[in-house]
């Protein structure tokens, strides 16, 4: 240390502030910028102008006018919704879809992982999850349009089923309320359930099988190792799926739904994604419509976040 | 797995298969019996309600298709949209993601909650409709692609797989006189192949299945999609006769034509599933790593 009093004071060298030095750092990264600078413009472009765009929600909008100079009419258009009559069939109709997600669609994919993971064929096990996979990757053009033939009053096998049950003459059920909402669940089992079970599988296979070794010793048989090593070893997986769940509550999944909507069946079959484009395309309400979906995307992000402080509060991670 | 060799265990392994296949089938069985449909005569279909194979085999609806305009114009259409959307969304994927890769570049954190915050939360669908409108694009091919040029997810789980790749190889490349786009275009690019290959087919069928966009910016009948098409053809109370032009009704197989666009619209994204499902499932388990 005394040494080093001894020293000569050394000179040191100028340092550029650190505005030059960022400065310097950004010219010679050009090329970098360069290369974000498309990716950024289309971000800016369809997805920020996009939410400079929800002002229109608090004016009357008037397309020759712009955002600018449409008047403003403060919250007229949430008045109208939260008041007004489709308020109450909209919030019913998605919030009962969103339950029977809950309920049926969401825990799916676990019990189905859960049961490929108790099988001992492997080939058996990757060949049915190729096919229960492929679902994932249709249209809900297709699946819409193979269950209008499925369900055709003409030829349809399922009508057929039904038919048989209920009795009377053949009817268009996939056009009738009743049918609506068993419908869009069946489509949803059929096309997500297998797609769903991959980040589980992906967590059961993390599980550390000394975990395993030590309850067999233990004394545990198969169903004590399922409820105390399997089940806990993907909790952290189910909890996450399930903040996403959450989160999209109130997403009904647009083309689905748009998709399974008859004339007869509108009014179980109306959420708010589907009301908006009524509203907005076909009526060219664009204030209101945008008002609607602005609800709606305010709503989810509160569910997104309000569902994560769930989580952390149960001691989970969470997902930020 | 515990072996287990307990009665009440083999039941359960015996009974976990059936159902297990019985899942498999369901999964099919409707596909098939689509398939099966498309080579039916009109009579058969109407008068078996459910077939895996048709008595007779007849290609008079693919004939009729691939000799009416109206199909071989969306099927174009939709191949030429899905080439040209797809080279422009992998393009633009792996040139933001390459710069958002880089840790030390100033102003990359503030680009990238940029980007996540869109995963969050959205204009939603007028706004952007008008932002579509706005810049002309309305009828318009591009319409089909640029609204949905980059997918946040992609890019970030293209962003975190290009943070993996070995810095030292680009600090050479570096030393001996490479510019940034040469270490992206010689070293960056040739080590991803795999990953922009998987993209590559992510984004090709997520615009080869668009129904939205189409539905929200084309209105011209001349532009339609496959996709469209196959609604036109199945909806409710369609009117398939108007839909492919056909003024003699009594000429052209109706219901045969629901089965074969549902097959055609179909057959490519079957065409590459092995390929899709070789790499999806890393794909989706990369996106789950937080930085």
């Amino acid at each position: 240390m005394a040494t080093d009093l001894e020293r000569p004071p050394v000179v040191q060298p100028e340092i550029a502030p650190p505005a030059a030095v960022k400065a310097r750092r950004v010219i010679r990264h050009g090329w970098l910028y360069l290369m974000l600078l498309p990716g950024l413009a289309y971000f800016l472009i369809f997805r920020y102008w996009p939410m400079y765009g929800l002002s229109i929600a608090f004016q009357d909008y008037l397309p020759f006018l712009g955002y600018a100079d449409s008047p403003w009419v403060g919250l007229k258009h949430f008045e109208e919704l939260f008041t007004g009559s489709d308020f109450t069939r909209l919030m019913t109709n998605t919030l009962i879809l969103a339950l029977l997600t809950v309920v049926f669609v969401f825990p799916a994919p676990i019990i189905v992982a859960l049961l490929l993971n108790e099988l001992r064929q492997r080939t058996l096990k990757n060949s049915i999850q190729s096919i229960i996979y492929i679902p994932h990757f249709l249209s809900w053009t297709i699946v819409a349009s193979v269950s209008y033939l499925l369900f055709s009053a003409d030829f349809g096998v399922i009508a057929g089923f039904i038919n048989d049950i209920v009795g009377g003459p053949r009817a268009d059920y996939v056009a009738q309320e009743a049918w609506f909402r068993p419908i869009v669940v069946l489509q949803l089992l059929w096309k997500q359930t297998g797609w769903g079970t991959i980040i589980y599988l992906a967590a059961l296979a993390g599980v550390d099988t000394q975990l395993y070794e030590a309850a067999r010793v233990d004394g545990a048989g198969r169903w004590r190792q399922f409820w105390h090593v399997t089940l806990p070893g993907i909790r952290p997986a189910i909890v996450i799926m399930g903040i996403l769940t959450c989160g999209h509550l109130l997403d009904s999944g647009f083309e689905q739904i748009w998709l399974m909507t008859t004339s007869l069946n509108r009014s179980v079959a109306d959420v708010f994604d589907t009301y908006v484009y009524y509203i907005g395309i076909t009526q060219g309400s664009y204030s209101y419509s945008t008002a609607v979906g602005l609800f709606k995307g305010v709503v989810g992000v509160l569910l997104i976040y309000g569902s994560n402080l769930l989580a952390k509060r149960f001691d989970e991670r969470g997902l930020f | 797995m515990a072996r287990d060799e307990s009665v009440g265990g083999r039941v359960f392994d015996v009974l976990n298969v059936v159902l297990l296949l019985g899942l498999a089938l369901i999964t099919l069985l409707p596909l098939l019996y689509v398939a099966a449909g498309s080579f039916a005569s009109e009579g058969e279909i109407a008068a078996r309600p459910f077939f895996l194979w048709p008595k007779h085999i007849v290609t008079d609806t693919y004939d009729y298709i691939f000799g009416t305009g109206v199909f071989v114009r969306a099927l174009a259409t939709t191949v030429g949209v899905t080439l040209v959307g797809t080279a422009v969304q992998v393009g633009l994927t792996l040139t933001m993601a390459y710069p958002l890769s880089k840790r030390r570049l100033p102003g990359r954190a503030l680009v990238l909650n940029l980007v996540i915050f869109t995963l969050v939360f959205s204009g939603g669908m007028i706004p952007t409709y008008l932002v579509v409108r706005n810049l002309g694009l309305l009828d318009s091919y591009w319409a089909l692609i640029l609204p949905l040029a980059i997918n946040p997810f992609y890019l970030i789980i293209v962003k975190t797989f290009f943070q993996q790749l070995p810095e030292a190889l680009e600090e050479a490349a570096m030393i001996d006189g490479c510019t940034e786009l040469g270490v992206f275009r010689r070293i960056v690019l040739p080590l991803s192949k795999p990953i922009i290959a998987t993209f590559s087919l992510f984004y090709a069928v997520g615009i080869w299945n668009d129904y939205m966009s189409p539905l929200l910016y084309i209105n011209d009948s001349q532009k339609w999609t496959l996709q469209v098409l196959v609604r036109q053809l199945t909806a409710p109370n369609a009117d398939s006769a108007n839909v492919v032009q056909q003024l003699d009704s009594t000429l052209f197989p109706e219901q045969g034509l629901k089965f074969a666009i549902i097959v055609i619209a179909t057959l490519p994204i079957l065409l590459v599933y092995p390929f899709l499902q070789k790499h999806f499932a890393k794909g989706v388990l990369i996106g789950s790593v937080k930085e």
